[in-house]
């Protein structure tokens, strides 16, 4: 048994929770985003609209994905992202998930997400490949 | 002596050695989430001392019933797992799901969505679902999925669902490491039916019809019990081809079949009570029918504990794990001896200049292996 199959941690395949949480259902970007991942090569779980903070833990935590891309066009990112934090801290997930966020985001406001975990905001105007890169760059070692 | 390359390769990365394999089995054991999903993505990526895992996680399972459930896209597989998982956590059981799609075979990227039909279950930290892509590993998917079950196993899930597209082998490999397969069938065409009999008829214990409450639900039910009665007699996918009597003499008798052939007593293999795949219909969307579906598997499940088959399933199953480890460790050994020596394409553009064949060339590289283990034979 000298042969462990094993892949190289190189060509790891990175998993990533698109989410759609809160009550707006703008969902027209996460659909775009999901598919643009997924042509770069990832594995893109589509978490559907309307998703609590709660529902969006379990889906991170079940699915052990390296990135949760949440997407929120409602305005209520600073009610709802410190709950999925605080939900992915009770599952010792916090560390190693990157987190970002989609939408529309005041800069004022984009300090606070940082404060909390938040690992990059993403605007209008934020280029597809951008995303993919900083993916590509930020993806956490496991 | 497993872990020698492994190690070299992975330096920066988490650490892969005993301890980080036992602190993930005791997680596993002690039922932290987080630990089972860390352990599904070892198993996925093949992550150094998946092995080792898997192998400590053995002896913690065999308690489990495993349901495979596969149909045609938009057959409504993800909305009716959905609801069985939820009658089963109303019997207070718990609930491993895996769903698997279809990956990308250019880019190896997915969508996997079957996660958004779990409504009824959202929030239920014991239904666990977990998404599976079918990574273009050449039948690495069904050790995959056969780890996977392992590890839901060992985590202590009552029952564990395989969810994929049936459509082909790999899929069929895949629901093979069920007890029980249902089979889900959209009313619609009799094309579809005719279909299914490539393959799809000898692995069903169990067909569903879904959204029976669309048109044409009626006939497909009908044809499908037309090709139950009237087929080839292998109506078990383990399908010892025995003569299969009584062809069509009951034409209509299937779906409530309660009782048939339950009493089994006696298990004289020559005289089995053969298992009739029964025809459920169902509704998924409103639920309709669950209880039926739930009846159905349970009755099945009682089919193989009675007869003596769920062993015989498990005996089977494991002697084809082992083929299959042998199959993939040889060919990884023999990939990398190919490398040794000088590469794939070297030896082709040999036999593509006539100076040699395949067969020569196959021979060469299998050679040494087949020296070795004989002599090894001969020193014990």
């Amino acid at each position: 048994m000298s042969t462990e199959q094993e892949q190289d941690p190189q060509d790891r395949q990175i998993r990533c929770l698109v989410a759609k949480v809160g009550l707006d259902g703008h969902d027209r970007g996460a659909h775009v985003i999901a598919r643009a991942f997924r042509d770069a090569g990832f594995e893109v779980i589509y978490s559907g609209l309307h998703r609590s903070p709660d529902e969006v833990v379990q889906a991170a935590v079940q699915e052990d994905v390296d990135v949760l891309g949440i997407s929120i066009l409602s305005g209520a990112h600073n009610t709802l992202v410190p709950k999925i934090m605080d939900g992915l801290r009770e599952y010792g997930a916090l560390e190693d998930t990157l987190v970002l966020v989609g939408g529309i985001v005041p800069d004022d406001d984009k300090a606070t997400l940082r404060d909390e975990g938040v690992a990059e905001i993403f605007g209008p105007g934020a280029s597809m490949s951008e995303m993919i890169e900083y993916v590509r760059a930020n993806a956490p070692e496991r | 002596m497993t872990d020698g390359d492994a190690e070299g390769r992975s330096a920066p990365a988490a650490p892969t050695d005993q301890s980080a394999v036992e602190g993930l089995v005791e997680g596993v054991l002690a039922g932290e989430h987080r630990a089972l999903a860390r352990t599904i993505t070892k198993i996925e990526n093949r992550a150094p001392g998946y092995r080792d895992l898997v192998a400590a996680l053995h002896p913690h399972t065999g308690d489990a019933d495993v349901l495979g459930v596969t149909g045609s896209p938009g057959a409504g597989k993800s909305t009716l797992v959905d609801k069985l998982a939820k009658a089963y956590r109303d019997q207070g059981l718990t609930i491993g799901i895996i769903a698997i799609d279809p990956a990308s075979p250019y880019t190896g990227g997915a969508v996997l969505g079957d996660r958004i039909r779990m409504a009824s279950n959202v929030g239920d930290m014991d239904v666990f679902f977990r998404s599976m892509s079918a990574r273009g590993t050449l039948g690495g998917l069904s050790t995959a999925t056969t780890d996977a079950v392992t590890a839901l196993d060992a985590f202590g899930k009552d029952k564990v669902i395989v969810e994929t597209v049936g459509a082909g082998q790999n899929e069929i490999d895949i629901v093979r490491t069920a007890d029980t397969v249902a089979v889900l069938v959209p009313p619609g065409s009799g094309d579809d039916v005719q279909m299914l009999k490539a393959g799809i008829l000898e692995i069903a214990d169990l067909f569903v019809v879904n959204k029976a409450d669309l048109e044409g639900s009626d006939r497909t039910v009908q044809e499908l019990r037309e090709m139950i009665h009237m087929g080839s007699g292998t109506s078990t996918r383990r399908g010892a081809q025995s003569g299969h009597h009584g062809a069509g003499h009951h034409g209509t008798g299937a779906a409530g079949g309660e009782s048939n052939g339950m009493g089994t007593e006696t298990d004289a293999a020559a005289d089995d009570p053969e298992w009739e795949p029964r025809i459920v219909e169902t509704v998924a969307n409103t639920g309709e029918g669950v209880d039926d579906l739930l009846a159905a598997l349970d009755a099945h499940r009682e089919y193989l504990v009675a007869s003596g088959e769920l062993d015989q399933q498990v005996r089977d199953r494991y002697a084809a794990e082992v083929r299959t480890l042998l199959r993939e460790d040889v060919h990884a050994l023999l990939a990398e001896e190919i490398e040794n020596r000088g590469g794939i394409d070297a030896a082709v553009d040999r036999i593509v200049a006539r100076e040699t064949d395949p067969y020569t060339v196959a021979d060469e590289l299998i050679a040494p292996v087949a020296d070795c283990v004989r002599e090894r034979r001969e020193e014990e």
